[in-house]
């Protein structure tokens, strides 16, 4: 039983090197040679931060496009789902609430135009994205608010679709930060 | 619509391609046969000196278990004191809190386990040191404990008579340096290389395109989260698990992450027969497993993809399926297959919240992990399904009227009860757990708590009291998932837990390799006409069955009680 106290206690301390400083060192070391160095890829605007490539944003204002709702409030120190079953009342209240705000911005939309996205939290409360139809919704509102041509913000939309992995699998999506960066960036 | 279920296909496709070559390389490395990693031999070498062991000592099943569990507690002891003091040492730029005792005895032993039930937020209850030293280090270990162990079992029934297993710690070293270590580093890259963060910078702070002020966690993640699905640990780096951006960006990630979670257990099972010259067994094994995750898997993908009724009645459209807790990247058909397979194998990493998924898919999500052995964890997975296997050959052998044997062995008596034994442990600690918490919950409802029981719950009604249930079942599976609008950082759900973790961890760990150790030493009776043959595809439906009834029957009632219930309210 001796014996194998002290071979548990030198093969632990040998072992906690190379898993806990040899090897996150070299993913460390790799890391360092990928796009955001190892430490998460930047976006910026005019030389400016304004936010990771990877990671939603909170996109209240009426002249951005806008990503999913979030259960934290898209805070990248505290990410979380709302964790809400399918059969709470609470819960199906809120999203009634939120097809209702969205009908109030987008006059011209029926109940059915909206994609469920829309109106569900994500995950992670950082989703990035939004689907095709949640993008498309919102052209007329930001078009005539930013006094767009819709046709230009369409195609910007258009643009900005990333279609399935490899054109096989997976959805399309829209990144909502890297729209509305072009959209800013459309204005000059 | 369609790209999102070929996706599934590919994944799981490429999955096989994987697992069954490194199945075959698996055998080779146990058996101690000549393989192309054996220039890594020095290094091996160098570990078993600095530890002063023999790799040569053999050892029989109860000196196995000896060393198993003492390297176990070893750890539970270190990382015990290394949680409660983390603020104090280094490495924590975000300065974050030490634990409270509770909270570090849960922590400890979930991950000693291969759970990784997380009742803290990687984000701001852990800091950088001890997701290394503790976490992911216990990630490694546990894992390689289990693959270790089921080795174990493998030299069991190579020979035809067998009392000296091998070397425990030599299973253990090569499981690290042979097949996670080089793995993790390979899958690491990948994800570095797809937006993972990989280097040590502290908390980040930004102002957003619309001017809000942004704080972002980071931190070496990739290497953590590459070692989490390969060691089938499923622990987050940070507190969203895998639906995090950081932690999964992308449709391919999510592919590689659920690839890497599947493969060592697929590859156990091809191990297990080239490694005791039973192909046949083996590829019957993985025909059961693969049944029984198709049975789970199909009703999942339909009841997400149907969408929320509830959600459906207010007009919107719900174009790919149920869309609450889930990622858009991912959509909800792949996230229910990884709901599946994270329920079925013992990882219980989530790229969705759980608790937001349909009724029916909570249904499916409970008896994955009941029955915790369709491929299974890191090398637990064979152990559990070899429980299944010796009930099978006892009922069949009295339904023919033979002696029940396995692989030229007699089963008797006293196998038969230690099979029992573990069978009856899992219903007894997730439904007395349950009953318990339900208790505490309905009649001490305000009890003066520091948490007050009546606020443990997110949801009412039957959600509710399936958020207890899962969270019971999901320890004592060392699933690690959650419903995780479950309140359940405080003293009871830290301490009953604590429990059930260890508990269902090491009685299935030591059960199955005693039976295969007094097997394994019994005297070999050659195959005869009255041999009940355990690689037919009789018996293996035979065990199929066997797995079923005995899972129904412990369990159904406690399933109507929850999300079965929950899906008649909702479709009314």
């Amino acid at each position: 039983m001796k014996k194998y106290i002290l071979q548990s206690l030198r093969l632990t301390a040998v072992l906690l090197v190379l898993l806990c400083v040899i090897y996150p060192l070299i993913v460390a070391f790799a890391g360092s040679f990928s796009k955001g160095q190892g430490g998460g890829e930047k976006i910026t605007k005019n030389g400016q931060v304004v936010g990771y490539a990877l990671l939603g944003q909170s996109f209240t204002k009426p002249q951005y496009f806008w990503g999913r709702p979030s259960a934290v409030g898209y805070k990248a120190d505290g990410s979380g789902g709302s964790n809400k079953g399918p059969s709470n009342p609470d819960y199906l209240k809120e999203v009634n609430g939120r097809i209702d705000s969205l009908l109030k911005y987008h006059p011209y939309l029926k109940r059915s135009d909206i994609p469920s996205d829309m109106v569900t939290a994500s995950g992670s409360g950082l989703d990035p994205n939004i689907s095709v139809e949640g993008a498309a919704i919102q052209i007329k509102r930001v078009a005539q608010y930013r006094k767009l041509n819709e046709k230009e913000v369409a195609d910007l939309v258009k643009k900005t679709v990333k279609g399935p992995f490899l054109g096989l699998f997976g959805p399309s999506t829209v990144n909502v930060l890297e729209l509305n960066v072009a959209l800013d960036n459309l204005k000059k | 619509m369609n790209t999102e279920l070929f996706g599934i296909v590919a994944t799981y496709l490429l999955t096989l391609v994987i697992a069954i070559p490194l199945g075959k390389y698996l055998a080779k490395v146990f058996a101690g046969e000549k393989v192309w990693t054996d220039f890594l031999k020095p290094i091996e070498s160098g570990i078993y000196k600095l530890s002063g062991i023999n790799p040569k000592e053999q050892m029989n099943w109860k000196q196995h278990m000896k060393a198993l569990m003492t390297i176990n507690l070893v750890w539970l002891v270190y990382g015990f004191f290394v949680l409660m003091y983390q603020d104090k040492l280094p490495l924590n730029p975000d300065h974050n809190p030490a634990m409270s005792p509770d909270l570090a005895f849960n922590t400890i032993i979930s991950f000693v386990v291969n759970c990784n039930l997380q009742q803290y937020s990687g984000e701001s209850g852990a800091t950088y040191l001890t997701q290394h030293v503790v976490m992911m280090f216990l990630q490694f270990v546990s894992a390689a404990t289990g693959i270790a162990a089921a080795v174990v079992f493998f030299k069991a029934f190579r020979d035809k008579t067998a009392t000296n297993l091998g070397n425990f710690w030599e299973f253990f070293v090569k499981a690290i340096t042979r097949l996670l270590l080089p793995l993790s580093l390979i899958m690491a890259v990948i994800l570095a290389f797809s937006g993972t963060p990989s280097n040590y910078e502290a908390k980040d702070h930004f102002i957003s395109l619309q001017g809000d002020s942004v704080n972002v966690s980071r931190g070496p993640a990739a290497g953590f989260v590459a070692i989490k699905h390969l060691g089938t640990n499923g622990g987050g780096w940070f507190g969203a698990n895998s639906a995090h951006p950081l932690e999964n960006p992308s449709y391919f990630t999510n592919s590689v992450e659920l690839i890497a979670q599947v493969i060592i257990p697929i590859a156990m099972v091809i191990a297990f027969g080239i490694f005791i010259r039973r192909r046949k067994l083996s590829w019957m094994i993985f025909g059961v497993m693969t049944i029984g995750m198709l049975l789970l898997l199909i009703p999942t993908i339909s009841s997400e993809l149907g969408g929320n009724p509830a959600i459906a009645k207010m007009g919107v459209t719900q174009l790919s399926g149920a869309m609450e807790g889930k990622e858009m990247r991912f959509g909800p058909a792949i996230t229910g297959y990884w709901s599946t397979v994270t329920t079925i194998i013992s990882t219980g990493s989530v790229n969705s919240m759980h608790d937001s998924a349909m009724p029916l898919t909570g249904l499916w999500q409970l008896l994955g992990m009941m029955i915790n052995a369709f491929y299974g964890g890191c090398g637990v997975g064979m152990l559990n399904y070899f429980i299944y296997l010796i009930i099978a050959v006892f009922i069949s052998g009295l339904m023919v009227g033979r002696t029940p044997e396995f692989l030229g062995h007699k089963v008797e008596a006293r196998e038969i009860k230690i099979a029992a034994l573990v069978t009856l442990l899992s219903p007894f600690l997730i439904l007395a757990g349950t009953a318990l918490a339900s208790y505490v919950f309905t009649t001490h409802g305000n009890a003066a708590w520091a948490v007050q029981p009546k606020t443990w719950l997110n949801n009412p009604g039957f959600h509710g009291f399936s958020e207890m249930l899962y969270q019971m079942t999901s320890s004592n599976a060392n699933n690690g998932s959650g419903f995780e609008g479950l309140g359940d950082n405080n003293i009871f759900w830290n301490v009953s837990t604590g429990f059930v973790l260890f508990l269902g961890r090491f009685i299935p760990i030591i059960g199955p390799i005693a039976i295969a150790g007094l097997l394994g030493a019994k005297k070999h009776i050659p195959e005869s006409a009255g041999t009940l043959k355990t690689d037919t595809l009789t018996f293996s439906l035979m065990t199929l069955a066997v797995i079923i009834v005995l899972n129904a029957l412990s369990y159904f009632p406690a399933l109507t009680l929850g999300p079965l219930a929950e899906y008649f309210t909702l479709i009314k």
